[in-house]
């Protein structure tokens, strides 16, 4: 069925796994961004180093305290998001005001700055991270060889992406943030406490970049630089999705996974670049994006 | 008053006296310094493998020559070249002019190395190459002030996919960096390998630096290759050997890196790494006179060598006795003696340059040994064979330097 294209079906379906697990990994780290950008207004650069330290403190975790796999899963994503609370507190929170230039070079500066911090201690060879007992070996499905990890990793992507969709659109709370996004002082004359809110979005956005490094840490090597290696696509998986729009950036995360996924076989020196041409292509169609609303 | 002009002009006049004896001393040494600038990588993707632990090494020697030579204080200056051309060639030239350095060394990045010895060799000072690994430094772009000192891309390519071809290992695929280094390394295995019989059945090209490498690997593993040759570097291999495990590919199929360094295995661990044969240029468990240096090394870096370290004691330590034994740090008479000398320490036994600036030295290959193998931290690597010299690295016959042609 597939000779023509050069490749069994067995290696298409391997390929289109693999895609689906990047595109799982992108799902996860967009959703957070997505979720910032859309209550705070802020592009959050900083996203690549709070995935990576996600990662480190995982990584730290294990070799310092003896924390496995099971509970950094938990306490490093919360590690994260109160490092990110503070830093909203003491300064993005003055930024909201001003355009969102500021807001990108304010996170922008502190992404190379936390990983510079992380590069002058750990050394830029990365750490090894091993993948936890229970998940190791791999699953023979006929066309794959299917590492028992990267099954783990797109099923927890999964779960955590779907709980964050519901919570947002099908919630109370969540109901709380949309208003939040749309009219913050009509929601505060309600009495809803907005600063808070929009502080603790911050840090569930920067704990989800955390949970993101602990999945990837196993995985990829535990580096200072390994978040702004993957930032950029990142982006371009949000603005493609629509700037803001959670099932946006969740759909387009995993689409676009699969067609970078593809672009690896057919062609593969193109990898990098198809993403990019896809949100040029997307944004002359549908300057908003996919699934984004034009104001 | 009078007693004071007294003492000036006695002091006046012994400085008259003292100062042609301090001429006479370090008359061969210009400017009565002999300064050696170390520029590489010390904070991006090379400051593992060569970084301050060059700069240590550098200083290392300077310190075992005993700190002076023909009378002339050694000083050591480094600098962060990033690995890029234009910040490297401002900098050696901002050394040359102003600082009056006399050798620039190490020199991260392959298009930084090849920049800066064509402004060393304009300004007639030597250029003391270990970490740039291009061959083009020993062929189309050798100058007579460069000296190329640990490694280059061919010897490393060439050796590990010679003898493994030879060693059973006749078909391979190659995931290669879409980059002039990767497809360098690519052709030099290539080559290796058909000269050896083998083939190679299938090559993909990753844009670089790549993140995931999965579905490279499952390609590679489709291919049904023996041997999968990484032409790539540093995180991305590191990465790339990790995901083979973790899809079972290794060991399987044999993976063969063509550069990697001893920092490479520390930070990816023998569980991913053990079993992998690559050519290295140094290895601190060698030999006593090895295991020596490297503790006195380790003991002030906390990490043992790379063979780039290693190389740089060795460099430096040669181009020192090369000043001493010409009398004078001029650059020309300097190198004419650092090309008749042999090169003799823990680093190259008889070692010696050759006209097109290649320092040629045995080479090792070797295998990561496997976790259980490893007795003690740094234990990584077993020896397999010792690659000769002459065997090691690209013909003279072969070379294109118009040095060699000259003859």
């Amino acid at each position: 069925m597939f000779e023509w294209l050069g490749i069994t079906p067995q290696g298409l379906y391997g390929q289109l796994l693999v895609g689906l697990i990047n595109g799982s990994f992108y799902a996860t780290l967009s959703l957070g961004l997505a979720v910032i950008f859309g209550l705070l207004n802020i592009v959050n650069f900083t996203h690549g180093a709070q995935y990576m330290m996600g990662a480190f403190v995982a990584w730290m975790g294990l070799r310092y305290f003896g924390v496995n796999y099971w509970w950094s899963l938990i306490l490093a994503p919360l590690a994260v998001g109160v490092v990110g609370i503070v830093l909203e507190l003491t300064l993005l929170r003055r930024l909201y005001r001003m355009d969102h230039l500021y807001g990108l070079l304010l996170t922008f500066g502190l992404a190379l700055i936390i990983e510079g911090g992380f590069r002058q201690a750990f050394g830029i060879s990365g750490e090894q991270y091993d993948i936890p007992e229970a998940l190791t070996g791999a699953t023979n499905l006929g066309f794959i060889f299917l590492p028992n990890y990267r099954a783990w990793v797109v099923a927890a992507s999964l779960v955590v992406c779907f709980f964050a969709w519901f919570v947002i659109e099908r919630t109370k709370l969540g109901a709380y943030l949309r208003a939040g996004t749309e009219n913050p002082q009509l929601l505060q004359a309600f009495g809803v406490n907005v600063p808070v809110l929009v502080t603790l979005t911050y840090g569930f956005g920067a704990a989800l970049a955390g949970f993101a490094g602990v999945l990837a840490a196993p995985i990829f090597q535990v580096n200072p630089v390994m978040g702004s290696n993957l930032l950029i696509v990142v982006f371009a998986v949000v603005v493609i999705g629509g700037l803001g729009s959670i099932l946006g950036s969740i759909l387009t995360g995993v689409g676009l996974g699969l067609i970078e996924g593809l672009t690896k076989v057919f062609y593969p020196e193109g990898s990098s670049v198809v993403i990019f041409v896809i949100m040029a292509v997307i944004l002359l169609i549908r300057p908003a994006g996919l699934f984004g609303k034009e104001k | 008053m009078k007693f004071s002009k007294k003492i000036l002009t006695a002091a006046v006049c012994a400085a008259c006296v003292a100062a042609p004896a301090a001429w006479a001393q370090t008359g061969k040494i210009s400017d009565g310094v002999v300064k050696i600038g170390v520029m590489n990588d010390l904070s991006g993707v090379y400051a593992d493998l060569a970084g301050p632990g060059s700069v240590l090494a550098a200083k290392m020697a300077v310190e075992d020559f005993g700190g002076k030579v023909l009378g002339a204080p050694i000083e050591i200056i480094f600098g962060d070249n990033q690995n890029k051309p234009d910040v490297s060639s401002t900098m050696a030239r901002r050394w040359l002019d102003q600082e009056k350095v006399d050798a620039i060394a190490d020199i991260t990045g392959s298009a930084a190395t090849l920049a800066v010895v064509k402004i060393v060799k304009d300004k007639n000072r030597i250029t003391l190459v270990s970490a740039g690994a291009t061959t083009r430094l020993t062929n189309e772009d050798c100058t007579d002030r460069t000296v190329h000192w640990t490694y280059d891309s061919y010897a490393m390519a060439n050796g590990a996919a010679r003898v493994l071809t030879e060693m059973g290992g006749d078909t391979w695929f190659f995931i290669t960096m879409d980059y002039a280094a990767g497809h360098a390394l690519e052709k030099d295995a290539t080559d290796a390998i058909k000269a050896a019989g083998g083939k190679v059945v299938g090559a993909v090209r990753h844009p670089f630096p790549g993140s995931d490498f999965s579905s490279y690997l499952l390609q590679a593993q489709a291919s049904g290759a023996k041997v999968i040759g990484l032409a790539n570097a540093g995180s991305d291999m590191a990465t790339t050997i990790k995901q083979a495990a973790e899809f079972g590919i290794s060991p399987k199929q044999r993976l063969a890196a063509t550069i990697m360094m001893i920092t490479d295995i520390h930070s990816m661990g023998l569980k991913a790494t053990q079993g992998m044969v690559f050519v290295d240029g140094f290895y601190w468990d060698l030999n006593d006179e090895t295991r020596a240096w490297s503790k006195r090394f380790f003991e002030r870096h906390k990490r043992m060598p790379t063979m780039i370290q290693a190389g740089m004691y060795s460099a430096v330590m040669h181009y020192l006795k090369a000043i001493k034994a010409a009398g004078t740090d001029d650059a020309g008479a300097v190198m004419s003696k650092m090309k008749a000398m042999p090169v003799n320490d823990f680093f190259a036994k008889n070692g010696k340059i050759r006209v097109d600036g290649r320092m040629v030295h045995d080479m090792y290959l070797v295998q990561v040994k496997k976790p259980e193998e490893s007795k003690q931290p740094w234990d990584y690597l077993k020896l397999l064979k010792v690659i000769p010299g002459e065997q090691a690295f690209l013909p003279l016959s072969q070379s294109t330097c118009p040095l060699v042609k000259k003859k």
